[in-house]
């Protein structure tokens, strides 16, 4: 039995009234890949955020490499207003900001990239070298810190040499095809050196070709980085491909897991896509 | 010859270029002279307009408080230098003040007169330093939480709060309420401005080329990616803000030096209108462009348009339209045009190296074809 790398415990997020993530239990192993899917507005980027700190959640508690990083439960106005479940069963209250929770070693892509766009390709990558970094800023300021910074640069070219784009290192983010600043982000949050990557939507706006391109480079990474990768995706070709594991979430609730073919084949996950008729 | 090679010869090129030309200026021309004056106010500005492009360009915070921090900065050289025996005469409605010492005179003592001063003239400027970054620290707590128009209400709120608190009586025997602060040792050359402005932008530069620098042009970019990739936004925002108004503390220090009298009330508002107005004409984001800038700005302020103050303006004698105030209706103009026709800046976001870098041209031009 491999090790339990991330468990999202009870987790539930309630916006007002709208529950937008209802009772979500999820467990990823070491060396999974695990996708996430679900119709439109199913929560699943909201599931993403309160894992990687962006929202703290309004009950239940996340788990990461067996120690647990985020806890909540209703307090305020929320103790009236919570419509979740497991109400009361939590105490206690851990909010770390999402830069704690890449320290410990999660990073993430998002939904529509988020390059700093004034930054070179290198740039870009060396910045999220930052949060390991040791120097102090007068240390960083006065040069005492060569030897890091050039430690970070060795890895920084390595690491694009490996994802195929040390070539346009000089180029300004911004300017890179669609596909490439893709490839990027994900370059720029495996220089935060993570265990567990999120990728969330790396397919979207792909063309078919770019998408074949970007399952076998997933592949790689996870095999060269021994990550542990879970995604958001809505290209059922990768998803199948490349997933060991996958979980379906519906307005917010989870209709099913199970491996590609069971999910297939799942009737309430074929609903949830396609709508179900109303003559039955 | 790598490009990194030539652009480190070329920048050092120019800057000693431009150190020789300063000391020059002051063997052959008096100290009163007008172009030692502008070139010394407009060191000044530089400096501070780079601690509020380092917060403003760089991090992406736009705060309009440097003026309150030039206040403290100014206010700590001011009370620190002054002779203990021209102090009765400074102080004469506080009883000669509360401090009875002086930086430059306690060096004086062990350390002869010339070294001795001058060591305790920057140790004053530096504690001015230090009280606008604890300042800083302090102001930061709250407002660092408000973004954009709001936290540049609130740094200008505290700003003009502050400048009221020291013309405030009860602090008198400190600050001499309302009245002038005067007496204290200055430089009267410009040569000395001119490095000790040099050193503080050089330490600026190397701050934002380092990976701290990197991270606030991250915040800047992209707060949120910044947050994802595990760069703390309180802390390095906090640390921004601070750094910034530490420069622009020595920078009111300095501000001090050029004045040589000093009171609350230059420390307007406007002076922060001022200042930004530089970093914009300059180019948000470029610390040679605030630096060009300045000099520009308090050469035509100063020099090349007072005659339009004056009756005479380029050999034109019109003494009846050249009058007060004429001058800063051209100068509005000339601004409204630099606005309008350089809209990223003299500079944009490149630096004095950048010059020599043809690929930044060409990518330029291909934007513009765009």
């Amino acid at each position: 039995m491999s090790k339990n790398v991330l468990k999202i415990e009870n987790a539930t997020m309630q916006f007002g009234g709208v529950v937008a993530v209802d009772n979500l239990n999820l467990e990823i192993n070491e060396g999974e890949i695990v996708a996430l899917i679900g119709p439109n507005g199913a929560g699943k980027t909201t599931a993403f955020n309160v894992v990687t700190g962006v929202y703290q959640p309004t009950n239940g508690a996340v788990w990461f490499n067996g120690e647990k990083i985020i806890e909540n439960h209703p307090q305020g106005k929320m103790k009236k207003l919570y419509k979740g479940q497991h109400d009361g069963e939590y105490t206690g209250v851990i909010a770390p900001t999402p830069d704690k929770v890449t320290k410990l070693g999660m990073a993430r892509t998002f939904q529509n990239i988020r390059l700093w766009k004034s930054q070179t390709v290198f740039d870009n990558v060396l910045i999220a070298k930052h949060c390991r970094a040791t120097s102090n800023v007068f240390s960083a300021t006065f040069r005492l810190n060569r030897k890091e910074e050039k430690e970070q640069r060795e890895h920084v070219a390595e690491l694009l040499n490996t994802v195929g784009l040390y070539d346009v290192k000089d180029e300004l983010a911004t300017s890179l095809p669609y596909g490439k600043q893709r490839r990027l982000e994900i370059a720029r949050a495996l220089a935060a050196e993570p265990s567990l990557l999120l990728l969330d939507e790396p397919a979207a706006g792909m063309n078919p070709q770019e998408t074949d391109e970007l399952t076998a480079f997933i592949g790689q990474i996870r095999d060269e980085f021994k990550l542990t990768i879970f995604l958001i995706e809505h290209h059922m070709n990768l998803v199948m491909d490349i997933s060991d594991r996958i979980y379906v979430l519906d307005f917010g609730k989870l209709i099913a897991e199970g491996t590609p073919a069971e999910i297939q084949n799942n009737k309430r996950v074929i609903d949830a896509y396609l709508g179900v008729a109303d003559d039955a | 010859m790598t490009m990194t090679k030539k652009k480190t010869i070329f920048t050092a090129a120019v800057l000693a270029v431009l150190l020789a030309a300063c000391v020059v200026v002051d063997m052959l021309l008096p100290s009163y002279h007008i172009a030692v004056v502008v070139i010394k106010k407009a060191t000044v500005y530089s400096l501070v307009a780079v601690s509020m492009n380092l917060l403003n360009g760089f991090t992406g915070l736009f705060s309009l408080g440097q003026a309150g921090f030039m206040l403290l900065g100014a206010y700590a050289y001011a009370v620190l230098t002054i002779p203990v025996d021209k102090r009765p005469g400074v102080y004469q409605y506080f009883d000669g003040g509360a401090l009875k010492f002086s930086l430059p005179e306690i060096f004086t003592g062990f350390m002869g007169d010339t070294v001795g001063s001058t060591v305790g003239m920057l140790l004053a400027l530096l504690v001015g330093g230090v009280l606008a970054a604890l300042m800083a620290y302090l102001i930061g707590l709250p407002v660092l939480r408000l973004k954009s128009d709001y936290l540049a209400i609130a740094t200008l709120g505290f700003a003009e709060i502050l400048r009221a608190f020291f013309q405030w009586n009860a602090l008198g025997p400190i600050t001499n309420g309302s009245n002038l602060l005067k007496s204290y040792p200055t430089f009267s050359h410009a040569t000395p401005y001119v490095i000790l402005a040099g050193l503080m932008i050089a330490i600026i530069v190397l701050l934002i080329n380092s990976t701290y620098g990197r991270a606030f042009k991250a915040i800047r970019d992209d707060e949120v990616a910044a947050e994802a990739m595990g760069i703390n936004l309180a802390k390095h925002k906090r640390m921004a803000f601070i750094i910034s108004s530490f420069f622009a503390g020595i920078g009111g220090g300095m501000m001090a030096m050029y004045m040589g009298t000093i009171a609350a009330a230059p420390f307007k508002s406007t002076l922060t209108y001022e200042i930004l107005l530089i970093v914009v004409i300059g180019g948000i984001g470029s610390i040679t462009g605030s630096v060009i800038a300045s000099f520009l700005y308090i050469f035509s302020s100063e020099w090349l348009l007072r005659g339009l103050d004056s009756g005479t303006f380029l050999g034109i004698n019109a003494p009846g339209i050249f009058k007060n105030g004429f001058r800063m209706a051209v100068f509005s103009v000339i601004i409204m045009v630099i606005v309008l026709f350089f809209r990223k800046g003299i500079m944009g976001d490149k630096e004095l190296p950048d010059l020599l870098d043809k690929k930044a041209r060409k990518r330029k031009k291909e934007a513009a074809g765009k």
